[in-house]
């Protein structure tokens, strides 16, 4: 019969302990989340109606509601996304149909993880230099979309680029086979058994633009405007700028206020995240290979 | 027959396979190409757009030696502005050391646990909270700072403000711990498993494997998730400047309020002309701004490429 020495012993306690203590330190980074979470439910909850949803902010921003920077966040994200899906999905099809494994190669995935890594106040300065004073675009909605889009970029790119190559090679190869060409394999066998995996991307996409703040301050938001916006050329309101200036600048906004906004734009982007994540999640039990 | 016939074939057109289907192929490779180079366009693009709006004052009325040595930042006096970066440089510094303080230590040991301990549900669940962790708004961060963090530090160290290094650097260790999080535990993963079966078979605990095995050879990974940590601490904006306290500042202790060179920018842009020093000085702070991370991230991605060699 096997017995546990003193050092068998031992070394279970040691583990114990070490297990204790891993699981501690990952509860404790979660914890925070649901003890925010829990707050600004607790405290904006009560806020929020369909009249704070739908009517304009009245009295200098401390009363009424949030709608304008609503629908220019929706313009944002729309613009945004119409300028960077593409672009990133032809990026992610070049990366994983056509690019060799060359110098060439690695300089785009650097310049892909440094422009995911650049600070957002410095996408900033590039909007205002490049969007606003170069490009003529003055601070519109054209130019603060088109920094969102720039920064966003990475995200589409590394999730499509991951659905794509994860379409297995002998799809490709049984096609080229039939005599189809790069470009008819891609469109009929490669990007329809990855489709979903792109729309994960996209929809996290979303909800990093969503709660972008930094990069739209300079180039296109407002701090308040009493009416929507009526062209890309327009400036708009935006519901993370709105909640920067109602908790930092507007004196004498009642107390639940910015908790309301701030439960608004959360519940967006964990609701964007969730269903990503729930997305992948049912596309990795139905895969067929 | 000799060799040059069957070339003469090909010449003529027999086997020429140019129809419609063959040129669009060419003109999609040629668009997902200009897609490909998007991202170093860009990347050249944000350098120059900003070097363009601020290098007339590096070349021009500022003086390096006030830049960097000097703590008066003062860009909007009338008489004699002054542009040291000292205190915003010491602030940053101070509240991402004090960030990476709480995070490293945190995240190295949820990856641990997430990737050598955890199974099946309890695995998947905290790998999705973490996910949700990461997706929080800046901005949102900056409001629990601002409304959460600062009664809390007043009321448990019974000081005057408590929007200081303290403050945000637990919020911006929060928000970088996911992300170290997420690579750290892929680095662990890459780990073959051979390895771990080859030590257990020793009879090793799987603490043991974990230290003597795992961790020494997932060590580069765990340095490059330290190092895009420290990345996204030095650039984060909108949280570093609600939670700070945003005032010019060498900060003595954590209960100090301080100022962030990213804040710096977020605050003052707006109030500029532009073309003017002030706006220029901005610029200059990016550009500093973009090299440091640059460098970060280059140095990140010879860690990993280290250990791929290997």
């Amino acid at each position: 019969m096997f017995t546990a020495t003193e050092l068998n012993q031992r070394n279970r306690k040691v583990e114990r302990l070490f297990r204790l203590l891993f699981l501690m330190m990952a509860g404790l980074l979660i914890l925070p989340v649901i003890i925010i979470l829990g707050v600004l439910i607790y405290k904006g909850g009560p806020v929020l109606s369909m009249d704070f949803l739908f009517t304009e902010p009245t009295d200098g921003m401390t009363a009424g509601g949030i709608f304008p920077a609503l629908v220019g966040t929706i313009w944002l994200v729309s613009v945004a996304l119409l300028f960077s899906v593409p672009i990133g999905v032809a990026a992610a099809i070049y990366l994983s149909e056509y690019a060799a494994d060359n110098w060439f190669t690695r300089a785009i995935n650097l310049a892909i993880i440094n422009l995911a890594g650049v600070p957002s106040i410095v996408h900033a300065l590039f909007g205002v230099g490049a969007f606003v004073i170069f490009f003529r675009f003055g601070t519109s909605i054209l130019a603060a979309a088109l920094t969102l889009g720039v920064m966003t970029l990475p995200v589409v790119i590394v999730a499509t680029r991951e659905s794509l190559q994860a379409v297995p090679q002998a799809f490709r190869e049984a096609c080229w086979n039939m005599g189809a060409t790069r470009w008819q394999t891609i469109r009929k066998v490669v990007l329809p058994n990855s489709v979903s995996g792109i729309l994960t991307g996209v929809i996290l996409e979303v909800s990093r633009t969503v709660g972008e703040t930094a990069p739209i301050m300079f180039t296109g938001a407002a701090l308040f405007l009493p009416f929507l916006p009526q062209s890309v050329m327009d400036q708009t309101m935006a519901l993370s700028l709105h909640l920067f200036v109602i908790s930092t600048q507007v004196p004498g906004v009642p107390e639940g206020t910015p908790y309301g906004v701030a439960l608004v734009l959360i519940g967006l982007v964990l609701a964007m995240n969730s269903v990503s994540i729930a997305l992948r999640m049912y596309l990795r039990g139905k895969k067929k290979w | 027959m000799t060799r040059g016939d069957s070339t003469a074939v090909g010449e003529s057109g027999a086997l020429d396979r140019r129809n419609a289907a063959w040129y669009i192929d060419k003109l999609v490779q040629v668009l997902v190409f200009v897609g490909g180079i998007s991202a170093i366009v860009f990347i050249i693009g944000i350098f120059v757009f900003i070097t363009r709006e601020g290098i007339g004052f590096v070349f021009g009325e500022l003086d390096l030696w006030e830049f960097l040595a000097s703590p008066r930042w003062r860009p909007t006096s009338d008489h004699n502005p002054t542009y040291g970066a000292l205190a915003l440089i010491a602030g940053t510094a101070s509240i991402t050391g004090l960030a990476m303080l709480v995070a490293v230590p945190f995240s190295i040991g949820s990856a641990i646990f997430i990737a050598e301990f955890a199974t099946g549900k309890t695995r998947e669940a905290l790998k999705v909270l973490i996910e949700l962790l990461a997706a929080i708004p800046s901005v949102v961060w900056g409001f629990i700072g601002l409304t959460i963090m600062n009664p809390l530090i007043i009321k448990i160290f019974d000081v005057p403000v408590g929007l200081n290094v303290l403050n945000a650097g637990i919020i911006l260790g929060l928000m970088a711990a996911p992300i170290m999080t997420t690579i750290a535990e892929d680095a662990l993963k890459a780990v073959p498993d051979g390895y771990r079966e080859a030590a257990e078979a020793m009879g090793a605990t799987r603490w043991q494997v974990t230290y003597k095995v795992v961790l020494p050879a997932a060590k580069n990974g765990l340095v490059a998730a330290i190092l895009l940590g420290v990345g996204r601490g030095f650039g984060e904006t909108m949280a570093v400047l609600m939670a700070s306290g945003h005032a010019v500042n060498l900060p003595g202790s954590v209960f100090d309020s301080v100022r962030a060179l990213t804040a710096t920018i977020a605050a003052e842009l707006g109030e500029t002309a532009v073309g003017s020093n002030h706006y220029q000085v901005l610029f200059t702070l990016g550009i500093f701004l973009f090299v440091v991370t640059f460098a970060i991230n280059l140095t990140a991605d010879l860690v990993v490429r280290g250990i791929r060699k290997q």
